[in-house]
């Protein structure tokens, strides 16, 4: 009896030790990817920066938000897009070397504020773009208010998050009281509809953008219903819509369900014409929804990344094979903006946060300029079609 | 007006309730033969079903060719193929989900009962050798070599340690069976394809409108899936209580120790109960993509809770439970869901749940695996 | 209970739980048991620091996140709950799979009593708290704690489901967008609970965990412990021995939902900003696990397990999204090699019991063998 316990005890003993020691190894590594190798690859003029800026060593920004986890499809698309604009900057200026920094919240308000405070205590780095999702911003950012660390986030549109007086909140893309309108519009001009359903997945952004459709659209909403986004099954809303029959659905949500949603309102005989916000504007849609989403209206205060052809060009370049993906322009911006006052000679915090104050650029998306609440100017809604299986941008709602 | 909207639509939630509750029932099974048979929550159940669907998808869109989704473009349209075709992909599902079932029993539960095991014994050691080299490579590849060089070693250690009699408090089944649960439903997110992102099955049947019942349209995905149910049901009810096999499943869920002096290899029965429930699990993850042409690395967790609560709805332990309560749970949830709105849909299953527990605290037939009245 | 028992209790040295370690410490004379108690519990409010030891930093630091904010964040409230859940699951022997609810309740009186509906103080939300989740305890014990075991189980599951979609669908709640700004604690001293410094809150959890600490020793070895114990060997004998199962399965019910609470409002206090994604399902198979892990029944394998399942993941934090799968695989590796857990619970041995030997290891929560129960 006591041999076994040894033995036992001797086996987990040595498991322990081989794991302790070889994660200590890769503790350099971390979660810090260094950007300037694949600078070379690039020989794309940087648009923002003067060439031949000088700054500190080490100098760094980074990136916060999902990149693995459920929603890290999303965060992905931002890292790259702020990744380029870094190796961009970084040819162009061999004196001013910077890093991008990540962080990976899983989109969890558990794990960030912890993240934050890393952040924080990293005196290197000198913004955020991020983080990428509005709950997350709430649990984090009054931690970098207080740090004063400027973010800019290029993805988080909850319409209430600039109300929070910080200072240091930016956002490179209108928020959702913008985008709801939009769709408004939308439905009420250009469609026409005069019956609508309206469906959410009661989610903070899902409901908060249908909600403001459903007052938007008042009577004409004849049929309305939250789904659950973790089920399967949508068939009792679905039902509802086909015992309605309404002209347009509107769905506020993310694409996975989106797509599962559509496929299954198609498969029940629902003709409605299905417009979408934001959250749906991924190629995950229209994988998941095939043939049910042609047709399909998509409504994003993002203009479209790819059809600015030199972000195009460079993107492709840097990423083999890949188009920009949602928000992957937004953070391209963001970063330039870090990277354009990292360029003017500030070198601390208090100074990017000023800089930004007075910022006023054409970015790839839009003229990026800030009011002090930190929404971006101007409030542009795109849409875009689902044609041939492929998000196709229509133009700007009025 | 909710009440309106119920009247009108009630015909057609019953159609996709039924169908639903059809899905939870056969997954239910699971839930019910292990622990008619072992007292236990199988919690890694939810992942055999997971597992069934891939297997689905793999069979019909590698295997038989069937390209994933065009309008309108479904070969095998009717007759004798369509039907082989329907045959090929359950039986691809049940296969896989058996096999996983059984080794999931041999991996997280029988190392735990105290009999010496070599398939549990190999496989955690290679578990346990490439979870290490993760650690040091991200290099899927070098993990495996590694992973299968230090099988050997390991798998004798382990093998050592499991044949020395022991037992294990009934926690620690559970917490096992949510370990493995976890590990293989990672697994497929970490190593799968496309990650974490949904995939897409491919069509088998273009899903038409078989026959109009009071006003509604029944598709025939959901007849297939009602009838399926059915007789896959009847068919383990036959099983359990007309075969040896399925007496000696009866005299171990009765009494363990009883049954092993009359000479039932309780080990063997306990293996061929888990077998059941992930071929019936695997039937259950054919009609799941058959109806929604979807899967996910999480698809199991939320259905096997809700399968899980059939269970215990209808009287765990009870076959004919796991069907009456799966029906109960699809149709109560579907009907409640027009009624409240589909966000209440998940607590609309707990009260109902917990209502029915107050009143019959067995559940709705009662327990009785053991006793025979499936 | 007879008097001898009470006397014993009186008189009877700190339980010695944690095989070896807690036997020695136990026999040590009075002045070396107590300096070295004394020792111990410093190092562990020095623990922010712990990083900056040469040989121990490098074994516990967190890369790429905070070593503090995940002690504080973390650590303190993983293990807060796990003391909870260890009331319910490992002495009254019930299976809890619905415990994030009673974390919920908690998070969100406070969230609801400070900032949402009023703008009362912490130090009187707090207590208000744990008082209301305790009430939810009971509420929720009243008519599930007739039911056996496993349905208990997954009644409680679903319980933990109703309050998350409950909290998601109440605007009354804040809904889906939670609660902000929640009240923190007011500074005591020296001790300034502001923004960016987790160290305050790190010393006020860690405080908490003591006193709760100490409060359960004194419950588990009261008349309640010893009821508990009782209820969780077999039930029937008990209530043929005349223990009121009901009562005390209320009690430990109760008791386990007030400490749960009472991590809700630490948590909410903490981050000050919660939303029912905070508190799925899984969290309560997570903490459930802490448990187990950790050794079910023992406070102190409750403590080790609920600080190994908050650190691990961000220890390995390089690991990125292979982490839950390794998570998974070192639950069952574990489960397998020690199904006791990693210190599994001592049967305490009274002094006259001393030489007498059991013929086996007492069974625990039901049945072995083959699992049947």
């Amino acid at each position: 009896m006591k041999k076994t316990r040894l033995v036992r005890v001797a086996a987990l003993a040595v498991s322990l030790a081989v794991v302790g020691v070889a994660c200590g190894d890769d503790d350099d590594t971390g979660s810090t990817e260094d950007t300037t190798a694949a600078a070379e690859d690039t020989a794309t003029a940087d648009t923002t920066a003067a060439a031949g800026v000088t700054c500190a060593e080490g100098t760094s920004i980074a990136f916060f938000g999902a990149l693995s986890g459920d929603a890290g499809n999303l965060g992905q698309n931002i890292k790259k897009g702020a990744e380029l604009a870094v190796v961009q900057f970084n040819a162009a200026n061999a004196g001013c070397q910077v890093t991008l920094k990540e962080f990976d919240s899983q989109g969890s308000p558990d794990q960030a504020p912890a993240l934050a405070t890393q952040a924080i205590e990293d005196a290197s780095i000198l913004g955020i773009v991020g983080p990428a999702f509005s709950g997350e911003s709430k649990a984090v950012n009054p931690l970098f208010d207080e740090a004063g660390l400027s973010i800019i986030t290029p993805s988080a549109t909850n319409e209430a998050l600039n109300d929070n007086g910080w200072k240091i909140f930016h956002r490179a893309l209108a928020g959702d009281d913008k985008q709801g309108p939009g769709v408004v519009a939308y439905i009420k001009n250009k469609l026409a509809a005069a019956t609508v359903g309206v469906i959410d997945d009661a989610t903070e952004y899902g409901k908060g953008i249908a909600d403001i459709v459903r007052e938007g659209l008042g009577d004409a909403v004849v049929a309305s219903d939250s789904i659950d986004p973790a089920a399967a099954d949508f068939s009792a809303a679905v039902s509802k819509m086909k015992d309605a029959a309404p002209a347009a659905i509107f769905y506020g949500g993310y694409y996975a369900e989106a797509g599962k949603l559509a496929k299954q309102l198609r498969d029940a005989g629902v003709e409605a014409t299905l417009v979408f916000g934001d959250g749906v504007k991924d190629n995950g849609f229209i994988e998941a929804a095939g043939p049910a989403a042609e047709g399909s209206i998509i409504t994003c205060t993002c203009s479209d990344g790819a059809s600015n052809a030199e972000f195009a060009a460079a993107y492709g370049e840097q990423f083999p094979g890949e188009t920009p993906q949602t928000y992957a322009a937004e953070a391209y911006d963001s970063a330039n903006a870090f990277l354009a006052a990292i360029a003017s000679g500030a070198a601390d915090r208090a100074a990017v946060l000023a800089f930004l104050k007075s910022y006023d650029v054409a970015g790839v998306t839009k003229q990026i300029k800030w009011d002090e609440t930190g929404e971006v100017a101007g409030n542009a809604v795109y849409s875009y079609k689902v044609e041939g299986g492929a998000i196709v941008v229509e133009g700007l709602i009025e | 007006m909710s009440d309106w909207l119920i009247y009108r639509t009630f015909w057609d939630l019953t159609v996709t309730g039924v169908a639903l509750g059809a899905i939870y029932a056969l997954v239910a099974l699971g839930y019910t033969l292990v622990y008619g048979v072992l007292r236990l929550i199988n919690f890694a159940h939810s992942e055999v079903f997971m597992v069934g669907t891939f297997a689905t998808l793999i069979t019909a869109t590698n295997f038989i060719g069937i390209p994933l989704i065009e309008e309108g473009n479904y070969p095998y349209r009717t007759g004798i193929t369509l039907v082989a075709v329907l045959l090929a992909c359950i039986v691809g599902g049940m296969v896989v989900s058996g096999a996983g079932a059984v080794l999931l029993e041999r991996v997280a539960y029988r190392p735990l009962r105290g009999s010496g095991e070599h398939v549990g014994a190999v496989v955690l050691a290679f578990a346990s050798a490439f979870t290490v080299s993760l650690i040091f490579t991200g290099s899927t590849r070098t993990n495996i070599i590694i992973g299968l060089v230090g099988t050997a070693p390991l798998a004798v250690l382990y093998l050592r340690i499991f044949r020395r009699g022991r037992s294990a408090p009934r926690l620690a089944f559970l917490i096992s069976a949510i370990g493995a649960s976890t590990a293989v439903a990672e697994a497929v997110a970490i190593w799968g394809p496309r990650d974490r992102e949904q995939y897409q099955t491919s069509r088998v049947l273009e899903k038409r409108v078989l026959f109009e019942f009071l006003g509604t349209d029944v598709r025939i995905d959901y007849v297939l899936v009602i009838v399926g149910a059915l007789l896959m049901l009847t068919a383990l009810v036959l099983f359990v209580n007309r075969t040896r096999l399925g007496r000696g499943v009866r005299a171990v869920a009765q009494d363990v120790e009883t049954a092993r002096i009359l000479g039932v290899n309780v080990d063997f029965v306990i293996l061929v109960t888990f077998l059941l429930g992930g071929v019936m699990a695997g039937a259950a993850a054919m009609m799941f993509t058959l109806v929604y042409d979807q899967t996910r690395f999480n698809i199991g967790f939320l259905l096997g809770v809700k399968s899980f609560t059939a269970a215990v709805l209808g009287g765990i332990g009870n076959l004919r439970g796991a069907l009456l309560g799966g029906l109960v749970l699809g149709l109560g949830e579907n009907y409640g869901a027009a009624l409240f709105g589909g966000q209440w849909k998940d607590v609309i299953a707990f009260v109902l749940l917990l209502t029915v527990l107050m009143f019959r605290p067995t559940g709705i037939l009662g327990e009785s695996l053991a006793k025979a009245r499936v | 209970m007879s008097l001898s028992d009470a006397f014993k209790e009186l008189t009877s040295r700190p339980a010695r739980t944690v095989s070896g370690v807690g036997e020695r410490v136990g026999d040590m004379p009075r002045v070396a048991r107590w300096s070295l108690i004394a020792l111990f519990v410093v190092s562990l409010y020095l623990m922010p620091w712990w990083p900056e030891v040469p040989l121990l930093g490098w074994l516990v630091d967190t890369p790429g996140t905070s070593f503090e904010g995940v002690i504080t964040d973390k650590v303190v409230i993983y293990v807060l709950v796990a003391l909870g859940l260890n009331v319910v699951v490992g002495l009254a022997g019930l299976l809890d799979l619905g415990y994030v609810g009673f974390y919920a309740v908690g998070a969100y009186t406070l969230g609801v009593l400070s900032s949402q509906h009023a703008n009362l103080p912490w130090l009187l939300c707090v207590p208000i708290a744990v008082a209301v989740s305790m009430i939810s305890g009971v509420v929720l014990g009243t008519p599930t704690l007739r039911l056996r075991g496993d349905y208990l189980a997954i009644v409680t599951l679903g319980f933990g489901e109703i309050i998350r979609i409950s909290a998601n669908n109440a605007d009354w709640l804040g809904g889906s967008r939670g609660i902000s700004k929640i009240a923190k604690p007011p500074n005591i001293g020296p001790l300034k609970f502001g923004i960016l410094d987790a160290k305050p809150y790190f010393f006020l959890g860690l405080t908490i965990i003591i006193v709760v600490v100490f409060f359960l020793r004194r419950l588990e070895h009261s008349r309640v412990g010893r009821a508990w114990n009782a209820v969780r060997e077999d039930e029937d004998a008990a209530e043929l021995m005349g223990v009121n199962t009901f009562k005390f399965k209320l009690w430990a019910f109760a008791i386990g939902a007030a400490i749960g609470g009472l991590a809700g409002t630490l948590y909410a206090g903490k981050v000050r900003f919660i939303n029912p994604s905070n508190f799925p399902l899984q969290l309560s198979i997570l903490f459930l696990a802490a448990v187990v892990l950790g050794g079910t029944g023992n406070m102190w394998g409750a403590i080790l397990g609920g600080a190994v399942v908050a650190w691990m993941p961000e220890r390995f934090r390089n690991f990125a999204d292979k982490r839950v799968f390794v998570f998974g695989v070192a639950l069952v590796l574990v489960m397998v090699f020690r199904p006791q857990g990693l210190i599994p619970r001592k049967i305490r041995k009274e002094r006259w019991l001393a030489n007498w030997k059991p013929p086996q290891r007492t069974p625990q929560f039901g049945e072995t063998g083959t699992g049947r129960g």
